[in-house]
């Protein structure tokens, strides 16, 4: 085989391939001859081939069999060899690999090494792919290190010594003492290692924290060392003085301040100083004025400081610079919260960024001025954010189109206005809204019952000019639906009047219906309004029925069934059809009914399945009514959802009845509410055996006796017939079985069987009794026997 | 914490990745990919920072990145790290290169990765920012080529020998030694 290349020259072949089939070839090649040459023995080019192969890596092709190779580099004497082989460890051994942990001992060795830079790469490897057992192991090294050693060593050590306690939190405890020695350093490098570890240690344990903050006088102390020192060489860049420690001790100054009076105090001084004599005229005096900004805002700082801090930020939003705009507005965002009325100073520029080329500048300029709408500015905000809207990228429609109906709920000086910004976000956006809002649409329109013509008026319109948004015409075929008699009309305060005539009205209906741009969904709402039509229109009834019976052989089963049931509607309930079409009652905000508006009075056989459709959307955000909810569904009534008086005294058996039919997940669900305080009936499961449950509950208590309820339940999926109780008492107890409320489960749960037994104990002996279940189940009979020891107590 | 350094060029192709979390090997690649997507198609002068990637860190990281000529190097942080610092740091790292190189070109990293690697490794350790002082970082990374050159070995040595050959102090040797017509009897000296 040909000799191996030396690195240079394999790159320019890759170079030099023209296609991607090529430089396969050449990579394939070269790879072949790499592992040839790591299976022989040594030999003296063994560097070159693993930076070879870490170069192949970068491109992406696979290279994992240079992982034990790596580690026979690492072990090797040679310099330049353990140079190479620990950056390839870093590159291609992760934890997860097994070759990882052989690495451990030669890096062991390494950390004791007489050469300074071999120690370092040990050091490095340690902070970059240290597993948890690793630095477990080498965690007392590290310590060592720390303390006696140069400086170059230390401020690795240092860094390593984050990675450990980011890794194995309890060792933080041992590198505590260390890192408060280092701050006494003088070298820059190693300070600002000591300073970062500090900061690790703190975040992670506020035990930590307390110790930490009697460093606060030595950290100011080196800040002003900082600041107010002439122009040191070494470190300065661009006229500020070492830029990244002054951050480091500022985000250090912050943690130890934060909710802390005594370290703020100290503090305070210093961070005016520093705000005060930065130039900020480039960006690294713009970096530690911004972090000093930061630290003021949340520490307990005075109330003098805050406001200069704030005028800090005001002054970096009308800089020309878009980082600092931008870094203006991240830090604004954090302190609305707090601080809101000094952010609203600055609401004018901010609305400006709305208008920037920038997409991240605009992102941020979004976020804050969502924030900062309030009911004072709401008209003028919806404004801009509606001109935002229409020209905004792709990426943020969504969560600007919802952030405006958030706000629209929340401020929404009058119904009319909300109405007409909700029909505004649809038409510009209305592919990138939430779901919920076309529920929550309708739920509003019918609210305002006085803007009904107006709305219907608007939305007509708005549908013929376009039917692609799936929402707006969700709703507006809805309100067509449901308002047409007031289309008709012709006339209304609001709008001009325009002249519709019933052909118009069902031609835009049919239209939706046959569009392909309709989603299925879109289309049920047409058919349904279409539906609704008939009887509030008088002349075209027949095209009504026409279009109807066509839907009848559709493909789309949803507006098949629909368009059936509708046929049935015309033919033999036509006596009932104006009272199932009236118009729909005001939909109560958060009541249960509310989504189910659309389907209540809709063809009785869909209601069942899209109840518990509805229901179960709405069970995680409405948890005060999951209760009715779940009744109405295994109850199967058909009523809107008044709450029920029975609804307390039922709710103890559901916990215990783990089977029903779409109530199972439901119930699941209900396990995150507090179960309501048990009333008057405490029950005990006495029986719990192949899906058949029996529980007892105590219904009323006398001196001489004991009147208790037994209710079985079914959970398997085939019937049980014949199913009979007999139970048997001590001698002194007299009992009484009253006759059961029937003797069939059906399965799953679908019904119940009660029984009421009256114990008369005039000895007052202690109450025991056998029960003894026995029924017919897929043919064949069954029979058990269960001892109950003990009553349910009050 | 700094997750990521990538170096690549306006084509896409990688010059340097680092990755100082844990990625399997397509999913670096697929973080390459979506990096340079998002990347190249900023303009030159909006804002540095980036947010909107979902691959690595989820919501909690953004990028940083510099254009220069034809190369884009990009940090990818999270927010434990100081925005505008991490712009100077990329300024340093770039200024340190040039240094170590003299007017450091897209070829020098091409040929030299391994080399950025070690220069690398002297500026940011284990996703944290080690040291900033270009003149310290030099230096070091100069004494650490040096022991590496000082080793040598098999492979280098043709290069020891030519080098080795050319410093030697040879003393002039007599080639021709003319000594004219002078005949020399030498007269037969007793044994010493």
């Amino acid at each position: 085989m040909s000799p191996s290349v030396p690195l240079q020259e394999m790159i320019r072949a890759i170079r030099s391939a023209r296609t991607q089939c090529e430089e396969r070839g050449v990579i394939q090649r070269e790879c072949a001859a790499i592992r040839a040459q790591f299976r022989q023995a040594d030999n003296g080019g063994r560097s070159h081939n693993l930076a070879k192969l870490l170069y192949v890596h970068m491109l992406g092709y696979p290279a994992h069999f240079g992982q034990m190779e790596c580690v026979r580099m690492i072990a090797s004497p040679r310099y330049s060899e353990k140079r190479v082989g620990y950056l390839g460890a870093m590159m291609l051994l992760d934890e997860k690999q097994d070759a990882s942990l052989l690495i451990t001992n030669s890096i062991k060795n390494d950390l004791s090494h007489s050469n300074q830079y071999v120690q370092s790469l040990a050091l490095c490897t340690l902070a970059c792919m240290g597993s948890a057992e690793m630095c477990r192991d080498l965690a007392p090294e590290i310590d060592r290190l720390l303390r006696a050693s140069n400086s170059y060593i230390k401020k690795k050590a240092a860094l390593c010594a984050v990675h450990i306690v980011r890794k194995v939190h309890e060792l933080g405890e041992l590198f505590a003492p260390a890192a408060r020695s280092l701050l006494a350093e003088k070298n820059h490098g190693v300070l600002h290692g000591a300073v970062v570890l500090i900061t690790e240690l703190c975040e992670r344990n506020p035990e930590t924290l307390e110790r930490f903050r009697k460093t606060v006088p030595d950290l100011v102390q080196i800040m002003k060392g900082l600041v107010i020192s002439g122009y040191s060489p070494e470190h300065d860049v661009a006229g500020v003085s070492d830029p990244f420690l002054q951050v480091r001790i500022l985000r250090l100054l912050r943690i130890l301040g934060r909710n802390n009076e005594a370290a703020s105090d100290a503090m305070n001084d210093l961070l005016a100083q520093v705000a005060t004599n930065t130039d900020s005229t480039k960006t690294v005096g713009n970096a530690v004025l911004y972090e000093t900004v930061l630290t003021v805002l949340d520490i307990k700082s005075e109330s003098g400081l805050r406001v200069l801090a704030v005028n800090i930020l005001g002054r970096f939003l009308l800089n020309n610079d878009r980082n600092i705009r931008y870094i203006a507005m991240t830090s604004l965002q954090r302190i609305v919260g707090t601080d809101h009325n000094a952010v609203q100073r600055h609401r004018g520029t901010i609305v400006d960024c709305l208008k920037d080329q920038d997409a991240s500048v605009k992102r941020r300029a979004l976020e804050l001025s969502l924030a900062l709408v309030s009911a004072t500015n709401i008209r003028s905000m919806m404004k801009e954010l509606l001109l935002f809207l229409s020209s905004c990228p792709l990426e943020l429609r969504s969560q600007a189109a919802s952030g405006i109906f958030n706000a629209a709920e929340r401020y929404a000086p009058s119904q009319r206005w909300h109405i007409d910004t909700i029909l505004h976000v649809l038409t510009t956006a209305g592919g990138d809204v939430r779901d919920e809002t076309v529920p929550n649409l309708i739920q509003l329109i019918t609210n305002t019952s006085e803007l009904h013509c107006y709305t219907v008026h608007k939305l007509y319109r708005a549908l013929l000019s376009d039917i692609s948004q799936q929402s707006l015409v969700q709703v507006a075929c809805w309100c067509i639906g449901e308002y047409g008699d007031l289309l008709l009309r012709g006339e209304c305060q609001e709008t001009e009047p325009v002249q519709v005539t019933e052909d118009d009205v069902l031609d835009a209906l049919e239209t939706v219906l046959q569009s392909h741009m309709s989603a299925p969904a879109t289309r049920g709402f047409a058919l349904t309004a279409t539906m609704k039509l008939s009887t509030r229109i008088t002349d075209n009834v027949d095209r009504i029925r026409s279009i109807v019976s066509i839907y009848g052989s559709c493909i789309d089963v949803e507006l098949q069934q629909r368009a059936v049931e509708y046929n049935a509607l015309f033919k033999k309930y036509d006596h009932m059809r104006a009272a199932v079409l009236e118009r729909m009652p005001v939909i109560e905000k958060n009541s249960p009914g509310h989504t189910n508006g659309e389907s209540t009075r809709e063809a009785v056989k869909e209601v069942q399945p899209a109840k518990v459709k509805q229901a179960e959307t709405l069970l995680p955000q409405q948890p005060a009514n999951q209760v009715c909810d779940l009744l109405d569904l295994l109850g199967g009534s058909e009523e809107p959802l008044q709450s029920n008086p029975a609804v307390g005294s039922t709710v103890p058996v559901l916990p215990i009845s783990t089977s029903s039919t779409a109530g199972g997940d439901l119930l699941d669900l209900l396990g995150g509410l507090e179960p309501t305080p048990l009333t008057p009936a405490p029950t005990v499961t006495v029986y719990e055996k192949s899906g058949v449950t029996l529980t007892l509950s105590r219904e009323k208590q006398s001196d001489s006796g004991l009147t208790v309820t037994l209710t079985a339940s079914n959970s398997t999926d085939s019937d049980i017939s014949s199913f009979t109780l007999q139970a048997a008492v001590p001698k002194s107890v007299q009992l009484h079985m009253k006759a059961p409320s029937g003797d069939s489960l059906p399965a799953r749960g679908a019904a119940k069987v009660t029984q009421m037994v009256v114990l008369s104990n005039p000895n007052k002996v202690n109450l025991k009794m056998r029960i003894r279940i026995s029924y017919t189940s897929q043919g064949s009979a069954f029979q058990d026997t269960v001892q109950v020891d003990s009553f349910p107590e009050h | 914490m700094i997750k990521a350094i990538l170096i690549f060029n306006n084509h896409g192709k990688p010059r340097l990745i680092r990755f100082y979390q844990y990625f399997a090997e397509d999913m670096q690649q697929q973080i390459i990919r979506e990096t340079f997507h998002l990347v190249s198609k900023r303009d030159d002068n909006v804002c540095n920072f980036l947010e909107g990637g979902s691959l690595i860190g989820g919501s909690d990281y953004k990028l940083i990145y510099r254009h220069y000529a034809t190369l884009y190097f990009v940090f990818c942080v999270d927010s434990s790290e100081s925005e505008l610092g991490i712009l100077d740091l990329i300024q340093v790292f770039v200024e340190t290169l040039d240094k170590c190189f003299e007017n450091v070109c897209e070829l020098d990293l091409i040929f030299h990765m391994d080399r950025v690697h070690y220069i690398l490794q002297e500026v940011v350790m284990g996703g944290m920012v080690l040291e900033t002082n270009m003149n310290e970082i030099v230096a070091q990374v100069e004494v650490q080529n040096r022991m590496e050159k000082s080793e040598g070995g098999l492979s280098a040595a043709p290069a020891r020998a030519v080098s080795a050959v050319k410093n030697m102090n040879l003393p002039e040797i007599p080639r021709n030694i003319n000594i004219g017509d002078i005949n020399i009897k030498v007269p037969s000296l007793s044994p010493f």
